[in-house]
């Protein structure tokens, strides 16, 4: 039972999928127009992770490891395919709000992710719940911010007017610019707070930016859901899911020392690529000058 | 008549409703790897043949095979595990014959299989009922939307790289801000049809 509210703690706060680890931006994004498509896209995700971790835990031991990512994929995208008629034939006003990102929940990062880095490894009960967790977890943060956005672009919040007459509705909010903003100042806002919770001696090493902090999607590599291989041509043959899952953590731990070797000797790729840009800058900078002065 | 309407489609699908900026499609490689314009073009060109070849293949097993066997509502799963077997496929050809090619775009690839844009061009082509002509336009346009994205927010990142900005919006949160100025540009673009 205690394993059942950590998972759930684990998934709502500790280690919230779009506020902590920043997974899943695709449908934060799109779908966050109003509170009640954030909640719709929130809870149609929920029950597509948690089955779809319930049955690939069940599953672990019988699917190879060579072929673990289209099996999952096939899974994620059967309980995917079901979520959309049942919306289809019940909640057709959702459906048609939502359109093309319900089928798109399939590459979401957040399942892939947990089938992957949680349900895999574990026991059944604990995977249902973890993905239950982590979909309450992934529903409050869209609901959130489809709130936010709804209040700032409509005045409204699930349809009801709730801000005083004298205030002009932000409509850009509601539109595509406003999701790259409210996205941007949450994002500094999680900055703001990893600072101050590392400066209190926290650890704060599982909070992520997502798919996007880095070029080789490697913030995504404990969810494999970005930089992996279809069909893993490296795993090993007759190897056991949980054996190459072990396998592959070592593999991530030995690239991880390996990177920190590389970068202690001053060799960053990243440094090397903004001293060029650097000089480009000043190049061009030069040129305008020059044109100037004729 | 046929070339106005795949010229409007061309513009429609590129720049009107952007993949990137007016979709939400793609932003993982958007945001990622758009630290160098070198990289993003890199990006843009493995994007662009990885839809465009997707768009086609996806196109002719939704009208030879799924519909005829009166299995479209398959077409999910399908599309999903054709493309990522489509993508793993063309990294194996390119390695194998084409290692110039391979070089080029050979680490973008894998990158790619999961890409949401992929597989929403797919879904888009079968949801409005383009022909596999129209699908494969469509693909190909909306991929070009995605590079010309991807480049010129390279470039407005390569120059803002030493700009003083605030502690908490280094990183991540500046490029959100510079993409979303982006998407209201490209707003613009809806006065073209």
């Amino acid at each position: 039972m205690s394993k059942v509210k950590e998972r759930l703690v684990n998934g709502i706060i500790k280690e919230n999928p779009t506020f902590v680890l920043t997974l899943g931006m695709c449908p934060t994004l799109a779908v966050t127009t109003s509170a009640i498509n954030g909640l719709g896209m929130g809870l149609t995700t929920m029950v597509v992770l948690a089955l779809s971790n319930a049955i690939i835990s069940a599953l672990r031991k019988v699917i190879p490891d060579r072929v673990r990512i289209p099996a999952f994929i096939v899974v994620i995208a059967s309980f995917v395919t079901i979520m959309q008629f049942l919306l289809q034939g019940f909640i057709p006003t959702l459906y048609d709000a939502l359109g093309i990102y319900i089928p798109l929940i399939v590459v979401n990062c957040i399942i892939l992710g947990r089938a992957e880095s949680y349900a895999s490894k574990n026991p059944v009960i604990p995977s249902l719940f973890d993905g239950i967790g982590m979909g309450l977890g992934f529903t409050f943060a869209l609901t959130i911010i489809g709130a936010v956005r709804e209040i700032l672009g409509a005045g409204e919040v699930f349809g009801y007017h709730i801000m005083p007459a004298s205030f002009e509705p932000i409509r850009i909010f509601i539109m595509a610019p406003g999701a790259f903003f409210v996205l941007a100042m949450l994002t500094a806002a999680q900055n703001k707070l990893k600072t101050v919770f590392a400066a209190k001696g926290k650890d704060v090493s599982k909070v992520g930016s997502g798919c996007s902090a880095d070029a080789d999607c490697s913030s995504c590599s404990e969810s494999a859901a970005c930089a992996h291989k279809f069909i893993d041509t490296d795993a090993v043959p007759g190897e056991s899911l949980e054996e190459g899952a072990k396998r592959r953590e070592e593999e991530i731990k030995q690239n991880k020392s390996e990177a920190e070797d590389i970068s202690a000797d001053g060799t960053d790729s990243e440094d090397t690529d903004s001293d060029d840009a650097d000089v480009e800058y000043i190049d061009i900078d030069d040129l305008g000058t020059d044109e100037e002065g004729k | 008549m046929m070339v106005k309407e795949l010229l409007i489609l061309l513009v429609g699908s590129s720049l009107v409703s952007n993949v990137v900026l007016s979709q939400f499609l793609g932003l993982c490689p958007f945001l990622g790897v758009s630290k160098s314009t070198k990289t993003a073009a890199g990006m843009g060109v493995a994007v662009i043949f990885v839809i465009t070849l997707a768009s086609v293949v996806a196109g002719a097993i939704y009208t030879y095979i799924l519909t005829p066997l009166d299995v479209t509502y398959l077409q999910t799963i399908v599309f999903i595990l054709v493309i990522a077997a489509l993508v793993q496929f063309v990294e194996m050809v390119l390695k194998k014959f084409i290692p110039s090619l391979y070089q080029a775009l050979g680490v973008y690839l894998p990158l790619i299989t999961t890409n949401c844009a992929v597989l929403g061009v797919a879904l888009t082509n079968v949801q409005k009922q383009y022909g596999i002509l129209y699908s494969t336009v469509n693909g190909f346009a909306t991929a070009v939307g995605f590079t010309i994205a991807i480049v010129v927010l390279a470039g407005l990142r390569e120059k803002m790289a030493y700009n003083d900005i605030p502690e908490s919006f280094k990183g991540m949160p500046i490029v959100l801000l510079t993409a979303g100025l982006m998407a209201i540009a490209f707003c613009g673009f809806s006065g073209l049809l």
